[in-house]
């Protein structure tokens, strides 16, 4: 790719959740729901001396996509890290739970979730959890009816319990720039110590949990450029498949086939990881 | 396959609420599943117990790994495919004393955030074909863990006791996220109910279906095990009763009002 290429891109990272939210749904049909006017700000945040956000670092977005009925959920990286409190996730949960009810009503609503979050908000703990559980109930009440893309572009990526809502998506879009895994590296060092996860190894870290990384060993479903005209484009494909015939998350018996191959004495290495997953998760 | 000796509390309740029956074979030494009586009816019970002798070094405490995860979705999705053509769905009892989710770097590579999602799926995918699916919280419900393991239950159930816990960090590790000395930490848990570790707190987040107190959770009596079965019973009844299959009776707690405010204020918008 030359220095033209990248300047006549329209960078999708570059822009704040809102804006990602609107570079998806068809031109002129965005309408955000609980936006920042309606100050739906998180109760927890200020008696800990956290200045809260308007819209709890969560944008609503409901519209069209290829003329069809979409919400699509953005999730503000630059705020609190794009963690998910009360506010925040029920946000989220609440929005997957109305569009589950308009397709057992008849409307073909699909839902888009963008993914720029470290998981729960540690100053809203419980109330961080108790929301992600939600959301991993209503993306599989919903993804029986229309396929729920996942998209998590960068940089922030995806962790924690979100890293399971993105792991239950039909459909998993991911930059290089993303990181998708379950704990986040601080954590990982400070539960297992420097040896096992060193967080300040930044290409030790995008080797293992890196977009590139995740879309070679087939935990994800398409590994695009940073270009929002790209990333909009693969959503409509994946909406245009429909549900796919079998879900990631269903695939257990291929799973549990694979990681009974792994030699677990030794340290895993993202070529091993590649290597065993190439097999593919059929039983 | 023997009776595991280690000291758990997934496996003293498993043991008490199973009773003799064999666990099913062809599981990890980390994952009890039986097919046992609760309320007159076969229901299926799955405990996480700590493997000493885990393959995965990272998870012989009690944690939730690799394989525990696929496990899990696997003790669910036989559950669901064994019923697919049954009037009557079979129901599942999810025993909760789980220490963590596993942090390693094997975990990461091998995408345990994937693992963790079949098994949640697996238990929301049974709770939405009609399999009454009931979290009985022992002990330890932590995090990832939790999530994979109970969270998706239409009832959940724990005991009033000290050992009893919810949360989604371990404090050392969360002060460090928070960038918060672990007394900071433990102050605002103190004053902020989400924050808090205690089961009294967690209960008034309103997500607990009942908190039963005074049984002894390390070594329940026969009047404890009859207890807690009776309640079991009862939350069986109550769903079977109850037309939805969703998880809204979580909400309501005094603690938890903005949950149905923003709920409200999106129907309205929709």
């Amino acid at each position: 790719m030359n220095s033209q290429s990248l300047l006549d891109r329209d960078s999708f990272i570059e822009l704040n959740a809102r804006s990602r939210a609107r570079a998806l749904l068809d031109a002129g049909s965005f309408r955000e729901l609980l936006g920042p006017f309606d100050r739906m700000t998180s109760p927890w945040l200020p008696r800990q001396g956290v200045v809260v956000q308007a819209d709890d670092g969560v944008i609503v977005a409901k519209g069209l996509i290829d003329g069809q009925p979409a919400v699509v959920l953005a999730i503000e990286g630059t705020f609190q890290g794009g963690s998910l409190g009360e506010v925040a996730g029920a946000k989220i949960a609440g929005a997957l739970e109305l569009a589950a009810e308009d397709n057992r009503r008849g409307t073909p609503t699909r839902a888009v979730i963008l993914f720029e979050t470290g998981g729960v908000r540690l100053q809203e703990a419980n109330l961080g959890l108790a929301a992600i559980a939600e959301i991993h109930a209503a993306i599989v009440d919903l993804r029986r009816y229309q396929p729920v893309i996942g998209v998590t572009a960068g940089t922030v990526g995806c962790f924690g319990g979100m890293s399971i809502a993105a792991a239950l998506c039909s459909y998993l879009i991911v930059c290089r720039e993303a990181r998708l895994g379950l704990n986040g590296p601080a954590v990982i060092e400070q539960e297992a110590g420097i040896e096992e996860y060193d967080s300040r190894d930044k290409p030790f870290i995008w080797s293992f949990t890196g977009g590139e990384q995740r879309f070679n060993s087939g935990l994800v479903d398409a590994y695009l450029e940073d270009d929002s005209t790209a990333i909009a484009a693969q959503v409509r494909t994946f909406l245009r498949q429909g549900r796919p015939d079998s879900l990631r998350s269903d695939c257990y018996a291929g799973f549990l086939a694979r990681l009974a191959e792994v030699d677990t004495r030794v340290q895993a290495t993202p070529a091993a990881v590649r290597e065993l997953y190439k097999k593919g998760f059929q039983a | 396959m023997s009776r595991p000796t280690v000291h758990s509390r997934g496996a003293i309740w498993f043991a008490a609420l199973t009773g003799n029956t064999a666990p099913c074979a062809g599981y990890p030494a980390s994952l009890l599943v039986a097919d046992s009586t609760l309320a007159g009816k076969t229901a299926r019970f799955i405990s996480i117990i700590p493997d000493s002798d885990n393959r995965f070094p990272r998870v012989r405490n009690g944690e939730i790994g690799l394989v525990e995860g696929w496990s899990l979705a696997r003790a669910v999705q036989e559950t669901i495919a064994a019923d697919r053509d049954a009037a009557t769905k079979r129901p599942i009892v999810a025993i909760v004393d789980v220490a963590s989710q596993a942090y390693g770097r094997r975990e990461e590579a091998y995408g345990i955030h994937q693992a963790l999602a079949g098994a949640a799926g697996a238990y929301a995918e049974a709770r939405l074909a009609g399999h009454p699916v009931i979290a009985l919280i022992v002990g330890k419900a932590m995090s990832g863990a939790f999530l994979a393991h109970g969270y998706q239950a239409n009832r959940l159930i724990a005991l009033d006791d000290p050992g009893v816990l919810v949360h989604a960090m371990g404090k050392a590790a969360a002060a460090r996220i928070t960038q918060r000395s672990v007394e900071d930490l433990e102050a605002f848990a103190a004053t902020v109910p989400p924050m808090a570790y205690d089961i009294a707190n967690y209960q008034t987040l309103g997500l607990l279906w009942r908190l039963l107190p005074g049984i002894a959770a390390d070594a329940p009596s026969d009047a404890d095990r009859v207890r807690v079965n009776e309640t079991l019973a009862a939350a069986l009844a109550d769903i079977e009763s109850d037309a939805t299959r969703d998880l809204k009776c979580r909400l309501g707690g005094v603690n938890r009002q903005a949950s149905s405010k923003v709920r409200e204020m999106l129907t309205q918008q929709w």
